[in-house]
């Protein structure tokens, strides 16, 4: 059986400049992956990319299969029907994401209609019922509510109960509670859990914030510079990081406990996408740097069972511990 | 005591409120952004300011250094009352004080290279010869880990990390004793976090700078401050030596932000609060978080509790439960769906 989704050798560019730069991902069927990068990195496109949700001057090749069926460039019903169905998205800021002048049980029963074909009092019905799962007090009431009656992070339970309104197979929350104060953070992610045990939905999470991912997802793909240059199992990657990145990215995170000292900080900053280095993207920041880093972009390539790195000299499993214990 | 721990600036019962209308014909409502906080700040230390949006750290701050006024409470600079704002006397102090904000490119003028920028404070308060102020713009620049020819760089050319320095640069320009850092570093990447919390703390070892270091981000906090103080609508409800707090919190909410503490590594754990951050303009009675809290007794919902020490180690923290003047109740249900 085909993996849900599968991205190959996917590149995006917009007026010339490559944003992303060959993504190859797979999602299994109930499976929380988690997508982690600096702002640029190529972590959002690489999601708007697959779905379409592009503007048209954006230029896409490459291959993305759902349940192996290609979806890249597919017709607009194809695609319409897919999103918001199979696979649906959430974004950062729940209030823009909602229409301002329609009422919450409006805008879910519209997304009933669209993909289940219900209609008044039944959809009203399912919508109160999905506010009720996404965990919203007196949710009877709250469909007439406008969204600026409510919080960021009701707003966030509304976005999340309609994309459940198509009963989708997967997923896709970009960056779902960096908007929101850290109590409510937490409250959503235990939703999202809650529900992927409830329903067996794949998550793809889209983050910058290393700690957010570990605790949510199962597997962890890090990103640079629009490629994938880390991908392994959560507890590996913050255990023992191959990609000098990924660890440079834990190392620089201020520790809880412990003495204090000065944070290794990663020096520099990324490189523009129009003035990439020649070789590997990070080279110029890397402190395990090599001529040969500057020849050619690193593959990725297995450095342990199910653990891959796109560096040729990736850190050996003692060398990064010491590292992050340092 | 000596020189060195005699307070640079204290703040003592900030009061701050607002008058909001709810709907254009509604009835005008008072919020209180600030609800009674005092604090301390010493010379070459930082305090910590946490809690979420809306908590009235970022007015708080304002308020200490002068930007506003607070309605009731007062702040004193070296033993010396707060002049009121854009009298000769106020304008003399602010050059001893400077802040740094959380969007460089919005503290920026776009239209005005770094150089420009950075000699501003200079010629406000009238420091040192046009002739010199090149040289001085240059050493600041250095200072900040920016080269010397960036001078002529417009804010749009640079970084953010880069901006945020140039920021930095024009804060120290007049040298000043305080520094007020309001979210700092919540606009970069992670990667260039690191580099501007070192910065920082350069700067505050080289310069003995005092820092209110106002942050959503514990971990921040505790790499940057000396002492720590959590907010919760308008008020300080715990404050600390970081490492305490961080490893053993008295107040209920200072436990909830810890354990929300992302962990990599680490899974589950985390307390959720019920329901969320409380509207400051329905500010429930008694103690604000009662309608969150797990071990809310009925006292609770009826007595505002004050931050004083605690016996046992003396931590300030107010917390009826915490300070065992109740028992730990089991949260108060009814108010919290109310709350939610």
């Amino acid at each position: 059986m085909p993996p849900l989704v599968e991205i190959a050798g996917l590149t995006a560019t917009f007026d010339g400049v490559p944003a992303l730069r060959g993504v190859d991902l797979s999602v299994g069927r109930g499976e929380a992956v988690a997508l982690v990068g600096e702002s640029g990195c190529g972590k959002s496109v690489t999601w708007l990319a697959a779905l379409g949700l592009l503007p048209g001057k954006a230029r896409v090749a490459g291959s993305v299969r759902l349940d192996g069926q290609e979806i890249l460039n597919a017709p607009p019903a194809t695609l319409d029907a897919l999103r918001g169905g199979r696979v649906a998205m959430i974004f950062q800021d729940p209030a823009s994401s909602l229409n301002p002048v329609h009422r919450i049980g409006r805008q879910i029963t519209e997304a009933l209609a669209l993909h289940r074909g219900l209609r008044g009092a039944a959809a009203r019905e399912e919508a109160r019922r999905l506010l009720d799962r996404v965990g919203m007090p007196d949710s009877r009431r709250r469909l007439d509510a406008y969204p600026h009656e409510l919080s960021g992070g009701q707003n966030q339970r509304v976005m999340i109960a309609m994309a459940l309104a198509g009963s989708p197979e997967l997923l896709v929350a970009d960056e779902p509670t960096t908007a929101l104060d850290v109590t409510i953070q937490a409250q959503i992610l235990e939703l999202l859990a809650e529900i992927r045990r409830d329903t067996g939905m794949a998550l793809v999470l889209i983050s910058h914030d290393l700690g957010v991912v570990a605790e949510t997802c199962e597997r962890v793909c890090v990103m640079y510079a629009g490629r994938i240059v880390e991908e392994t199992a959560a507890a590996d990657l913050f255990a023992a990081p191959a990609h000098p990145y990924a660890a440079g990215l834990l190392a620089a995170l201020p520790p809880i406990d412990g003495p204090r000292r000065p944070l290794a900080a990663i020096p520099g900053g990324v490189p523009e996408p129009w003035a990439m280095p020649p070789g590997c993207p990070y080279a110029p920041r890397c402190p395990r740097r090599v001529a040969a880093c500057d020849e050619a972009v690193p593959r990725l390539a297995t450095v342990a069972p199910a653990h891959r790195a796109a560096c040729i000299r990736p850190l050996p499993e003692g060398a990064a511990r010491e590292l992050l214990s340092a | 005591m000596s020189v060195n721990d005699e307070p640079l600036l204290h703040a003592q019962d900030l009061v701050r409120r607002y008058a909001v209308r709810r709907g254009m014909f509604g009835r005008p409502a008072e919020v209180r952004a600030v609800d009674g906080v005092s604090l301390t700040l010493r010379r070459g230390q930082t305090l910590g300011l946490v809690g979420e949006s809306g908590c009235g750290k970022s007015t708080t701050g304002r308020m200490v250094l002068g930007l506003e006024m607070p309605d009731s409470g007062g702040v004193a600079f070296r033993n010396e009352r707060m002049p009121p704002p854009g009298t000769p006397e106020w304008r003399r102090l602010r050059a001893r004080m400077a802040m740094v904000y959380q969007d460089p490119l919005g503290a920026l003028d776009r239209r005005l290279d770094i150089g420009v920028q950075v000699a501003e404070p200079l010629e406000i308060h009238g420091i040192g010869t046009r002739a010199d102020r090149p040289a001085r713009v240059e050493a600041l620049l250095r200072s900040v880990g920016l080269r010397p020819d960036q001078a002529r760089s417009f804010p749009h050319e640079l970084s953010g990390g880069q901006r945020q320095r140039a920021v930095l640069a024009r804060a120290l320009a007049t040298a000043p004793d305080l520094l007020v850092c309001d979210e700092p570093i919540s606009a970069l990447d992670v990667s260039i976090q690191a580099q501007v919390m070192n910065l920082l703390s350069e700067v505050q070892a080289r310069t003995g700078v005092a820092m209110l270091f106002i942050s959503h981000d514990l971990r921040a906090v505790r790499q940057m401050s000396h002492r720590v103080a959590v907010m919760y609508l308008g008020r300080v409800v715990e404050e600390g030596e970081p490492d305490d707090v961080l490893r053993a919190p008295a107040h209920p909410y200072a436990q909830a932000l810890v354990s929300a503490i992302p962990h990599p590594g680490r899974r589950g754990g985390r307390i959720v609060l019920k329901g969320d951050p409380p509207n400051p303009a329905a500010r429930p009675t008694g103690c604000a978080f009662h309608p969150r809290c797990a071990v809310a007794a009925a006292v609770c919902a009826r007595d505002v509790p004050a931050l004083k020490p605690r016996a046992a180690d003396r931590r300030l923290v107010a917390c009826h439960v915490a300070q065992g003047e109740a028992a730990p109740g089991a949260g108060l249900p009814r108010h919290a769906l109310e709350a939610a």
